[in-house]
């Protein structure tokens, strides 16, 4: 595009009604004004032609279908569901299933990618080793056959339902799934939740007292020991205060299944566990090339400082790795979100399975396939636009 | 993966003049092409499924083949797809196959907003549970609390949810795209209830099945599932070559008309035979056909007993009874409109 900024010295035609291309300031509008023209006339070219193509087929459109029952089950859902309910509220439980395995998995695949990562630049042989291996091995697997693989794991060796293995009292691992008990419904954990969201608000009003106290008279503050205090305290206190309730909601076998407790399906084990193994693949490299970013001259710089080790790398080198690392990290978080798609092939209800059942069962394949891409595409903008912030703010600031 | 699929079906429809636009075109454009694409199940034996030399086989395929025959004179002239339950539907609209021959049940829905005619009814189905034998379960009203195995987008998920509704029971669905995980994941142990048509059932259980007297397929038959070809909207001339091909295989059963005699029906002096046969001339003008069209299918697939026995019958490994698929002469539904 031309730059308004050359033109602006430039005085315009007198008079200001004479058309020339020559003029940048008019050919820059100019330009602009058929670039957009063109780009709506293509995007009204296809809706129309689309739904020219759809009427002259019958075949129905518009997003009436979201109101309808969607009169199909749904296995896992964070939200109350039943086949009574309407095409909207099944999808919105597919955007959930899908928030909740990318969410676990980003988090999981961070935790462990860094420690790959880590471990690869290990001064230990053995540990270095079996970090490359794991990188080389698992990043050079399609993620779909290594879903079928932990699919297929857990289905082949896990007992059946009734012999379910039984390590600790109220946890059952069977081909079901793992059920594992949880504290029956009690007001007091919404208190325990409202204690948290107060300790967090303390929290960061305290750091933010800390760091200036320190900046005004150079007196460190234990934030560390106080943080976790208050996070921890506050909630205790409700708890014992709401009366330490012990009850516990246990899984047992009754009928067919294990009913009760709280139950991590095998779908849900597998698209989680085959996530996380193979974006930590990626995130290791990613790791490690951050850390290697890093001129060595820095740790020895911050050594003969005197910071210890432990401090080195806190203050030092990953401040300047995670500005290496967070980019592509971002890239990766956003594939492993976008992968989350083949649960529909192991049968975990994410939001591509219920929408395709959805399209397959109303015939509204181009509706379907839009609100598929449309949500993709938020969770993905949503992803970037908080790893662009957190980039920036980690950013080297340059004076 | 998948998706892939849908987004180009999709993609199409939204970029392309699509072949079906206008009116009439399928029918041409199959003749220009000189093979019909035809969309089939991906593995379901008896229906769809490609045998070890991987030749494709079963009930659905033989009428890709009799549509061939009665435009091509020649049952090769067809390319099949195999598709999944979801993808079949976009497949179909998008112009990707014109034949959609898929043991896919006839709907209200189906036949309005999803935008298919239904050709007759080639198989009478109903869906059924298989389950362990060792759960000692006897009938379907006992399965409350179950985990059931089921394809993703068929009737049969939504069958599943409104039986165990109306009945009051809740179940656990695990909802698998592909038939063979669906099978992999019951026969491993990941249910305890296997759900599909009856033939299905069948199928699975004699081909699939590690050990097919360890499952039993339960009395129960909770719905009606009347599976049939499909063509898409926008051609009623292409409509009509599926559906009078598919009524001159129940109509040939009919008369006794079989692949091995029909030679000796030609000069048969019963003018209904003479019409279906061609040696009276008309029918096959009228659909824009060769007049020997209907001999040719006779004569290269067989009529429809022929068809059945030879792929689902008490002879194959599905051991399936006739029942609702006898002719109506002989008490089932199979009936032949007039061809005259």
């Amino acid at each position: 595009m031309a730059s308004e900024t050359r033109d602006t010295a430039r005085p315009s035609a007198p008079g200001g009604v004479s058309f020339s291309l020559s003029d940048p300031t008019v050919r820059a509008v100019f330009y602009q004004i058929l670039v957009v023209g063109i780009v709506v006339a293509v995007g009204w070219f296809l809706i129309h032609n689309t739904l020219d193509n759809l009427s002259k087929r019958s075949i129905a459109t518009g997003f009436g279908f979201l109101e309808r029952e969607a009169s199909f089950g749904i296995g896992e859902s964070l939200i109350d569901y039943h086949p009574r309910d309407s095409y909207g509220r099944a999808f919105l439980v597919g955007v959930l299933n899908t928030l909740k395995v990318s969410i676990i998995g980003v988090v999981l695949a961070t935790v462990l990618g860094t420690l790959i990562g880590v471990a690869r630049l290990s001064s230990n042989w053995l540990i270095a080793k079996l970090a490359s291996g794991y990188v080389e091995i698992v990043r050079n697997i399609p993620p779909l056959l290594q879903l079928f693989f932990w699919y297929a794991l857990v289905s082949e060796s896990m007992p059946p339902v009734r012999q379910a293995l039984n390590p600790i009292p109220g946890v059952f691992l069977s081909q079901r799934g793992l059920f594992v008990p949880v504290p029956s419904a009690d007001p007091v954990w919404g208190q325990m939740g409202f204690a948290l969201a107060i300790a967090v608000i303390v929290v960061i009003f305290l750091r933010r007292w800390a760091k200036t106290r320190q900046e005004r008279t150079g007196q460190p503050f234990p934030i560390g020991s106080a943080t976790l205090g208050l996070l921890i305290g506050l909630p205790l206190i409700a708890y014992i205060a709401g009366g330490a309730p012990t009850a516990l909601d246990v899984p047992k076998l009754q009928g067919f299944n294990f009913v009760g407790g709280v139950v991590v399906t095998p779908e849900f084990f597998a698209i989680l566990v085959g996530l996380v193994v193979y974006t930590a693949a990626f995130i290791a490299e990613v790791v490690r090339s951050g850390i290697l970013a890093v001129n060595w001259g820095q740790t020895e710089a911050s050594r003969a400082l005197g910071l210890d080790s432990g401090r080195t790398l806190r203050l030092v080198v990953l401040p300047q790795a995670l500005r290496v690392i967070v980019p592509p990290l971002t890239s990766q978080y956003l594939n492993l979100t976008k992968n989350s798609s083949l649960a529909l092939a192991i049968g975990y209800p994410d939001l591509v399975s219920i929408a395709n059942t959805t399209l397959n069962q109303t015939g509204q394949a181009i509706e379907g396939v839009a609100m598929i891409m449309g949500t993709y595409l938020v969770i993905s903008l949503g992803i970037s636009i908080f790893m662009n912030w957190y980039n920036k703010r980690i950013a080297l600031v340059e004076r | 993966m998948k998706s892939g699929i849908l987004a180009a079906a999709a993609a199409a429809v939204v970029f392309g003049a699509v072949t079906g636009a206008q009116a009439g075109p399928t029918l041409d454009a199959v003749k220009g092409r000189g093979f019909v694409q035809c969309g089939v199940n991906a593995g379901l034996p008896g229906f769809g499924n490609p045998d070890s030399s991987g030749n494709w086989t079963g009930l659905d395929v033989d009428y890709c083949r009799a549509v061939a025959v009665a435009l091509f004179n020649d049952p090769t002239k067809v390319k099949f797809t195999p598709l999944s339950a979801q993808q079949r539907f976009p497949a179909i609209q998008s112009g990707e196959v014109d034949l959609l021959s898929r043991n896919t049940t006839v709907t209200l829905t189906r036949d309005t907003s999803v935008g298919l005619n239904f050709a007759p009814v080639t198989y009478y189905d109903g869906q059924g549970f298989m389950v362990n034998k060792k759960l000692g379960v006897k009938s379907a009203k006992e399965l409350n609390g179950a985990t059931v195995c089921v394809q993703a987008g068929t009737t049969t998920e939504l069958n599943l949810a409104d039986y165990f509704r109306s009945n009051n029971m809740s179940y656990n669905p695990v909802v698998i795209e592909s038939n063979d995980e669906v099978n992999a994941a019951y026969f491993a142990g990941r249910c305890d209830v296997l759900t599909t048509d009856a033939s299905g059932l069948a199928g699975t259980r004699a081909g699939v099945a590690p050990v097919p007297d360890d499952h039993v397929i339960l009395p129960e038959i909770i719905s009606k599932e009347p599976l049939a070809p499909a063509v898409r909207h926008g051609d009623d001339q292409w409509f009509d070559v599926v559906k009078w091909t598919v009524y001159a295989t129940i109509q040939a059963e009919e008369m006794g008309i079989t692949s091995k005699n029909v030679d000796e029906f030609v000069n048969s002096k019963n003018p209904e035979i003479q019409r279906i046969l061609g040696t009276s001339p008309g029918m096959g003008k009228a659909l824009g056909l060769d007049e020997k069209w209907a001999y040719n299918v006779i004569k290269a697939v067989g009529n429809y007993g022929e068809i059945f026995e030879r792929n689902v019958g008490l002879k194959t490994p599905l051991k399936l009874e006739r029942g609702l698929n006898a002719l109506w002469t002989n008490g089932g539904l199979q009936y032949a409109m007039p061809i005259r």
